[in-house]
């Protein structure tokens, strides 16, 4: 079955991005389910459709075979199932992978970092420093997106095309507030329940998108504009850096919040909680602001033809 | 009293909802048009999933999880409704014809969309 | 056996993901092929990490088999790192619609720009 309709490729896709996040929840990974529903099956559809609307929406049909990549990829597979031979079966509890740092983590977590929520404790502060790493990539690959699509400096004058859609607007304007207040709850509580900065980052810009999209990117511009948002990326990933100069500064290792106070356990929260903000602001912003950038490559499409 | 409505009344909303959220599965898949289409896919998502999640307040013990199910129902209702409202208006916007009227045009233009936008 | 069933699974779901994203000449159907890949590989490392009758990695009094908290750790940074990575492709793509004017790896003629779309 070959799809030319681009928009069914897409929409296809994200509904195996959603399936996989309900297979993740089955699996017990309820930090990952939120965050791919929030991130593979939204904002990630949601940028595929805006570039569809730039690019064209059908793909010319062409049919050829391609025996040596269906081989190829015949034969990864196969090499892959050979190499499970060695791997213990599924869900086994005495695998290496459930035997070594991870059993470390179950144990010490409350003792150490006052964190039920292990997956948070480690991302900000067992392994803060690969989580800043990641947030690095995220900034540097959101600066390609305005490199890329800087030139024109043309801001999206377009007309949303749902202004005039009453209904829309009306549960709009409820469902917002709810979202934002939705988004600092999975914040702040990050350490109690699932949650955390990246998750409420997505959720953050997917209010001010849904809004842009209702009102318009003008609309939106007023409530972050673009100086803002680019600076506010920046000073969240400054806010995770500048956390662990200090603690370099206070006498600790890089990113070992127990120096931060008195206590040890109540400086890994307040570091914990300092990170998962630096982490948060980076990432709305930077989605934010992504779409924008499509949004106005849009308005110059528009213009140009 | 209590006891009955878990044990009865509860599972009842729950095949009921399961029920009507295979029947809406169904609809999306065999009925004619896109109107019809989306008509299944809501009750779907509000009577389905609504039963289902009335169901699981009944049997849920907590305070703490009865609000949180009931937040998630009155998202649901909200949300539901607006999007397939705003598809179908999307739809008829973009010249989908309802009725039988679409199934005329794309076999005229041999299995081409109607429209291109 | 059955044990590791699962795994292929994955695996079929990932291959399928590759497939696409090498013989599948239109641009952006090679990104989603590339997320579809991406995702597989999500369910193998999530999928390593449950454990039998455990419960989510949350700690609550009573409860003392827990799945493997440290490839969820790893995975949701990816996802977040993935989207990053998916818009610059993306970006990428409208680029090269815009240079070209064309999303056809068969009919990009890399040799000479649009010069009409080039600005």
């Amino acid at each position: 079955m070959r799809f030319r309709d681009l928009v069914a490729v897409v929409m296809l896709a994200g509904l195996y991005s959603l399936i996989a996040s309900g297979l993740f929840i089955v699996m017990d990974a309820a930090d990952v389910a939120f965050t791919e529903a929030a991130v593979g099956a939204g904002v990630s559809t949601l940028l595929m459709l805006k570039t569809l609307t730039l690019t064209g929406r059908y793909k010319t049909p062409k049919t050829s075979r391609h025996i040596i990549a269906f081989v190829s990829v015949a034969l990864t597979g196969g090499l892959l199932i050979y190499g499970t031979h060695d791997m213990a079966p599924f869900g086994s509890a005495d695998a290496p992978s459930q035997n070594h740092v991870s059993r470390d983590y179950l144990e010490n977590s409350i003792s150490e970092t006052g964190t039920p929520n292990v997956v948070t404790s480690i991302l900000a502060s067992y392994r803060g420093f690969d989580t800043l790493g990641e947030l690095f990539v995220i900034f540097t690959a959101g600066i390609g997106v305005l490199v890329l699509f800087d030139g024109t400096g043309a801001r999206s004058t377009l007309r949303p095309p749902l202004a005039d859609h009453l209904v829309l607007r009306v549960v709009t304007r409820i469902l917002i507030p709810l979202i934002l207040l939705f988004a600092l709850y999975v914040q702040f509580h990050g350490e109690y329940g699932p949650g955390g900065g990246f998750q409420a980052g997505v959720i953050f810009a997917a209010a001010l998108i849904l809004y842009s999209i209702l009102f318009g990117a003008a609309a939106a511009r007023r409530i972050l504009s673009d100086d803002e948002t680019r600076v506010l990326a920046a000073i969240g990933l400054l806010l995770f850096a500048s956390v662990g100069v200090m603690t370099v500064l206070m006498g600790g290792a890089f990113l070992d919040y127990s120096v931060l106070t008195e206590d040890p356990v109540a400086g890994q929260l307040l570091g914990i909680i300092l990170v998962e903000l630096g982490v948060g602001i980076t990432v709305a912003s930077m989605i934010f602001r992504t779409f924008l950038e499509f949004e106005d490559r849009q308005c110059a499409d528009e213009a140009q033809k | 009293m209590m006891t009955l409505i878990q044990q009865l009344i509860a599972p009842l909303m729950l095949i009921v909802g399961s029920f009507l959220c295979l029947t809406g599965a169904i609809g999306m898949l065999r009925f004619p048009d896109f109107f019809t289409r989306v008509h299944a896919t809501s009750v779907t998502e509000t009577l389905g999933a609504g039963l289902i999640l009335f169901g699981l307040i009944f049997l849920s013990d907590g305070l703490v999880e009865v609000i949180k199910l009931a937040l998630i129902l009155l998202f649901l209702l909200i949300t539901g409704p607006t999007a397939v409202h705003a598809l179908a208006k999307a739809a008829l916007a973009a010249g989908v014809v309802p009725d039988g009227e679409t199934k005329k045009i794309s076999s005229q233009t041999n299995g081409e969309p109607p429209l291109k936008r | 056996m059955m044990g590791l069933a699962v795994y292929w699974v994955i695996f079929g779901l990932m291959m399928i993901g590759l497939y696409i994203t090498i013989v599948d000449g239109n641009l952006i159907k090679k990104v989603v092929g590339l997320t579809v890949f991406q995702v597989s590989v999500f369910m193998l490392y999530i999928a390593i990490a449950n454990v039998e009758g455990a419960s989510v990695p949350i700690l609550v009094a009573g409860v003392d088999n827990y799945s493997n908290p440290l490839p969820h750790v790893l995975i949701l940074t990816a996802i977040v790192v993935g989207i990053a990575t998916v818009a610059l492709a993306l970006a990428l793509i409208v680029r090269i619609r815009e240079s070209f004017g064309t999303i056809e790896e068969s009919e990009l003629d890399l040799t000479t720009p649009d010069s009409q779309n080039d600005h």
